[in-house]
């Protein structure tokens, strides 16, 4: 039940308590305590709106950035992501293994105020050994959703 | 100029479906329920195969019988999913489509006059494929009380010294009904009994909710008188590609192999390739499809059931089966009255033998979003009618 919950608002976070009972055969009750439930476990950590910015005519640009660390002693690597999570544009911090530490992904109005991050506050930070910055151009899919056109249906009204 | 048609093709009536579908094309901004196939594209890592049977030049001929990989992966398969065995080099065909293995198990069976009893409301194909093939098609009225379930007492009442083969259309196109193990053990006690050979089309096989499907091959003693019809249009969405099997006794395959080998050669053989895929890598895609119909299918019931129309909990497929019979019309002149006043094609019952009449089929393979839109629009028009009265 849990697993279905999750799979329906993971899409849709607006969630109609009643239809989605309903979706999943059961009442309305029960979905509403999964849900708190889950929502007290920190299992849902939040209700989040996919927004194409574009469209909406809202300047932004996004960037990935690359960041190599140098972990500090008896913090590994948590107290350096700590340091760069907390600013309030920086949209997410992964641990990556590969070729560098930290992934970072920021969203700004412009080029510039990405570029002030990276220079004024990433760079500085003296665990930092270096930075990659790259810029999204365009988003095909974003969050399991695809953004970019569909064709629509080919299918004939009626078949047997 | 002498009659250049052959009187047994032009005896055979357009199929009902085939009249709708002229209406419904004149009608460009209508909207469907009408539909018998996913609405999912199929699933992209079949598809990737596909294309790259493609690339590797994968454009030649299959052996007749079909792929040898992809029929090993059809044994494995049915034996996990309905617990049958078959050798894959002698017990299995590949076919265009479940449509052309139904075809051709029917003129690889059928001497002239020899009867093959078709419980209806069933999939459009059997009567006239049965009448091609110099069959007498025989059809049994299932009947909605018992959830158009075929019942041991039905089967046997139809039974005539004739009678060679008995269609199994479960999970059923268009009603929904599927068998249980529970209610299959008495009908295939009427086939043994009777010494009659069944064709098994369980193209719908993947598509249950609730109870798994059983083929009435695994029953004992049945893998020796069934031919199982299966494919890959519905459980993995790949209805454009045309591709399905069947499997049986050597006997009969090996006859079907002669038809099929002289008719067609083979089955499509990118289909082919892309569908090892969906064999063996699958499941997942196929599970996530059922589950989305399946919330369908709790969400027109309960809309239904709000509206207070008659109609049955089907288990299986993606169709709905509702009755109109309180509107005191036939389904032809509902499903048309509905087309034109709301704009929503659904199929007259009828479509699907006479015994449908007093039904739709509402076939679910939509997106909650554009059924919502669908029923309103029914809920306005059922009220309409119920005012009128
Ligand atoms: C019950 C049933 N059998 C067989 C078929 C044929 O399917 P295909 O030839 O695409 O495998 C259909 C298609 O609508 C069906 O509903």
């Amino acid at each position: 039940m849990r697993k279905q919950i999750l799979k329906y608002i993971e899409k849709k976070s607006k969630v109609d308590l009643g239809e989605l009972a309903v979706l999943l055969g059961t009442d309305e009750v029960t979905v509403a305590n999964e849900i708190a439930a889950m929502e007290n476990e920190k299992i849902i950590c939040g209700y989040h709106t996919l927004i194409d910015w574009d469209k909406a005519g809202v300047e932004s640009v996004s960037a990935l950035i690359e960041v190599r660390v140098t972990p500090q002693r008896n913090q590994g690597f948590d107290r350096i992501a700590e340091r760069i999570y907390n600013y309030p544009e920086v949209n997410a911090v992964y641990l990556i293994s590969g070729g560098y530490d930290l992934l970072v992904t920021l969203e700004g109005k412009t080029l510039k105020e990405i570029s002030l991050f990276v220079s004024e506050k990433l760079s500085p930070i003296e665990a930092v050994v270096g930075t990659a910055t790259h810029f999204i151009m365009k988003k095909y899919k974003d969050h399991g959703t695809i953004l970019v056109k569909k064709s629509g249906s080919e299918r004939m009204l009626v078949t047997p | 100029m002498r009659n250049p048609l052959s009187q047994k093709v032009t005896s055979i009536a357009p199929s009902g479906i085939r009249k709708f579908f002229d209406v419904v094309s004149e009608m460009p901004d209508a909207i469907s329920l009408g539909v018998g196939e996913p609405d999912f594209d199929t699933p992209w890592r079949i598809r990737e195969e596909g294309i790259y049977s493609l690339e590797r030049g994968k454009t030649f001929y299959t052996s007749n019988a079909g792929l040898k990989e992809l029929k090993i992966e059809i044994c494995k398969y049915l034996d996990r999913k309905v617990n049958v065995q078959y050798d894959y080099n002698s017990e299995v065909i590949v076919t265009v489509g479940g449509s052309e293995g139904i075809d051709i198990a029917l003129r690889a069976m059928l001497d002239p006059g020899d009867e093959v009893l078709i419980p209806q409301p069933s999939y459009v194909s059997y009567l006239p494929c049965t009448v091609l093939a110099d069959g007498v098609p025989v059809p049994i009225p299932l009947q909605e009380k018992n959830e158009f379930k075929l019942t041991a007492e039905e089967l046997e009442a139809a039974i005539t010294p004739k009678t060679k083969i008995l269609v199994m259309p479960f999970p059923n196109n268009p009603t929904g009904s599927i068998m249980t193990r529970e209610d299959l053990e008495p009908v295939v006690e009427v086939v043994k009994k009777h010494d009659l050979f069944v064709i098994s089309d369980e193209i719908y096989s993947e598509l249950t909710y609730g109870e798994k499907h059983v083929s009435i091959a695994s029953f004992e003693g049945m893998k020796e008188r069934t031919i199982l019809i299966n494919g890959f249009s519905k459980g993995f969405a790949m209805t454009g590609w045309r591709l399905g099997y069947a499997c049986g006794p050597k006997e009969i395959i090996s006859q079907m192999v002669k038809i099929h080998q002289y008719a067609i050669m083979c089955a499509p053989t990118n289909s082919q390739y892309a569908a090892v895929e969906a064999l063996r890598n699958c499941d997942e895609e196929v599970q996530e499809m059922v589950e989305a119909y399946n919330q369908r299918r709790r969400f027109l019931v309960h809309e239904f059931k709000r509206m207070g129309l008659k109609c049955f909990e089907p288990f299986g497929a993606f169709y709905i089966f509702p009755s109109i019979q309180e509107f005191g019309m036939t389904s032809e002149e509902f499903a048309t009255r509905f087309l034109q006043e709301e704009k929503v094609a659904v199929v007259p019952g009828s479509a699907f033998g006479d015994c449908g009449e007093g039904f739709l089929r509402i076939s679910y393979a939509y997106s909650i979003e554009d059924l919502k839109v669908a029923l309103e629009r029914f809920e306005r028009f059922i009220m309409r009618l119920r005012s009128e009265k």
